[in-house]
């Protein structure tokens, strides 16, 4: 079985993938497969299912030249794997410099410093809107700060949901070095996963304070009825998303909640 | 890993027709003759030259996300800098990644004010993630449809009637475009899919639309003809005229 041969010529079925790729921001990993597969299937090439990475790394190995990778991720949202094309070169946000004006990008970066020393990775629209009257480049009206946050949110940068924004998938998978070298202080890691977190539910034991993504969380308490905290295990107090379970009251009575993933 | 600065591209969004005008202060660029650049080439590394190239192309793959030509002046004063001398190198250079790693071909579209646009040599093929069902798309594909049916060029209102049947009013705030008067004539002429050109010795002034050039190179006429015909029920050639024009044009490339 061939093994990611590095030497590889491209053909059209990975340039199509890269092309659709770059449209869409990221792609989750079902939808990776079945890009794949019609890719494959229109140009004639043969389709063998679980050859996925070794189509990527074929791609990959043109792409690092370029300074440029199709990395996974996981999504915060969904737990899903997502593959996204990001560039490897920039220390800063430059790449996306030729797009977005220069107090344009000091918001952006604004809204980033908001979501970074938030507990649960979100900033609030109000929050991000004074920040535009701090900008130390050029000030940006109210109507201009709307309209770049749509602009961000379509270029797939942020999501948005109820005026709250935060990094999207894609997002993170592209800036995760910017962000561990612009805030090596204040970067929380997954305790399950290692990754890089911001959406998250924390320890509530004041010494302890881990932080699990809601993903992470669903996996790893998943069929336990008591639920302690990996790291210090003291009670885990918040509700674990996707499954039923059993809440013990100090009085020893038993409450069954149904809950869902939060999204 | 390098840490690249770039010049701060203050006025790099870029509005309509602003677009054609150079800034004040652009240093003006002709291109190097062979022996300058042949003589430069000799005090650059094959390493610099790569990596120089590799800026470009991220540069015109940012772009062709929002499907902006690129000028030649924003890309020697933003990118290429120093290296001015070698740019037809790095053009090649660049050009030739660009076709065989993502597919696309650089195509420059106005030789006066020298714009860029990338291309996707890759045929349209509808599929998961793609957008070839995409609402602007289908309403970019009646216009261009109309425009080619009469001949390649209409007036405005003739695009606003047909698109006012569609359900799709100019002078209303649509559900799913917005501004469609600003879609057609800002967005899709900024992304040279249409061009609009007025009219002259007209009161109030009033536009006519052509194909834009990135129509002209990405739009197969012939595939459009056939799904005309598919729609109208029709053989295609019995639209004698279009079918002439389709078939004789220069096909744009497929798979």
């Amino acid at each position: 079985m061939m093994q990611g041969n590095m030497s590889q010529q491209l053909g059209n079925s990975h340039r199509r993938f890269l092309q659709t790729l770059m449209t869409c921001g990221s792609v989750d990993e079902p939808g990776a497969r079945s890009l794949h597969q019609h890719c494959c299937e229109t140009h004639n090439t043969q389709y063998v299912p679980d050859q996925l990475d070794n189509f990527i790394n074929a791609i990959n190995s043109k792409l690092q030249p370029l300074f440029m990778q199709i990395r996974k991720g996981m999504s915060e949202e969904s737990g899903q794997q997502h593959y996204a094309l990001v560039n490897m070169a920039e220390t800063e946000v430059t790449r996306m410099s030729s797009d977005y004006t220069e107090n344009e990008l000091e918001l952006f970066r604004k809204t980033i410093d908001l979501i970074v020393a938030s507990d649960n990775g979100l900033a609030l629209s109000t929050d991000i809107l004074n920040s535009a009257d701090t900008l130390t480049t050029k000030k940006l009206k109210k109507t201009e700060t709307e309209q770049l946050l749509k602009r961000l949110v379509q270029d797939k940068w942020l999501c948005e949901k109820q005026g709250e924004y935060t990094l999207s998938t894609r997002c993170i998978i592209e800036m995760e070095p910017y962000i561990r070298t612009m805030y090596p202080e204040q970067v929380k890691v997954c305790h399950i996963c290692h990754n890089i977190v911001f959406q998250c539910q924390t320890c509530e034991n004041p010494v302890c304070g881990v932080k699990i993504h809601f993903p992470c969380v669903a996996k790893y308490f998943r069929g336990r009825s008591v639920r302690r905290c990996p790291a210090c295990d003291d009670a885990w107090e918040h509700e674990v998303p996707g499954t039923v379970f059993y809440l013990f009251l100090s009085s020893t009575s038993v409450l069954k909640v149904y809950m869902t993933l939060k999204c | 890993m390098t840490q690249r600065k770039r010049a701060t591209p203050s006025s790099q969004r870029q509005h309509g027709v602003s677009a054609l005008q150079e800034d004040e202060d652009d240093i003006p660029f002709t291109q190097p003759s062979t022996s300058q650049v042949q003589k430069a080439l000799e005090n650059v590394t094959p390493a610099q030259l790569d990596h120089k190239a590799s800026e470009v192309v991220q540069y015109f793959l940012v772009k062709q996300q929002k499907k902006i030509p690129v000028r030649r002046a924003d890309l020697v004063k933003h990118v290429v800098k120093e290296y001015r001398n070698i740019f037809p190198e790095i053009m090649k250079s660049a050009s030739k990644t660009l076709d065989q790693v993502f597919g696309l071909k650089l195509v420059e579209i106005d030789n006066k004010n020298h714009l860029y646009i990338l291309i996707s040599k890759l045929e349209n093929v509808d599929g998961p993630h793609t957008s070839v069902s995409s609402p602007k798309v289908g309403l970019l594909f009646v216009i261009l449809s109309v425009i080619f049916m009469k001949g390649g060029v209409v007036r405005e209102n003739v695009i606003w009637n047909t698109l006012k049947k569609l359900r799709v009013d100019p002078g209303e705030k649509h559900a799913e475009f917005g501004d469609v008067k600003r879609l057609v004539t800002d967005e899709f002429v900024r992304q040279r899919y249409l061009e609009c050109v007025r009219i002259p010795h007209t009161e109030p002034v009033e536009h006519e639309f052509h194909w834009g050039q990135r129509a002209e190179l990405e739009v197969s006429k012939v595939k459009l003809l056939e799904f005309l015909g598919q729609l109208h029920d029709q053989d295609p050639q019995l639209w004698s005229q279009q079918f002439k024009e389709a078939h004789s044009s220069v096909n744009p490339p497929s798979s």
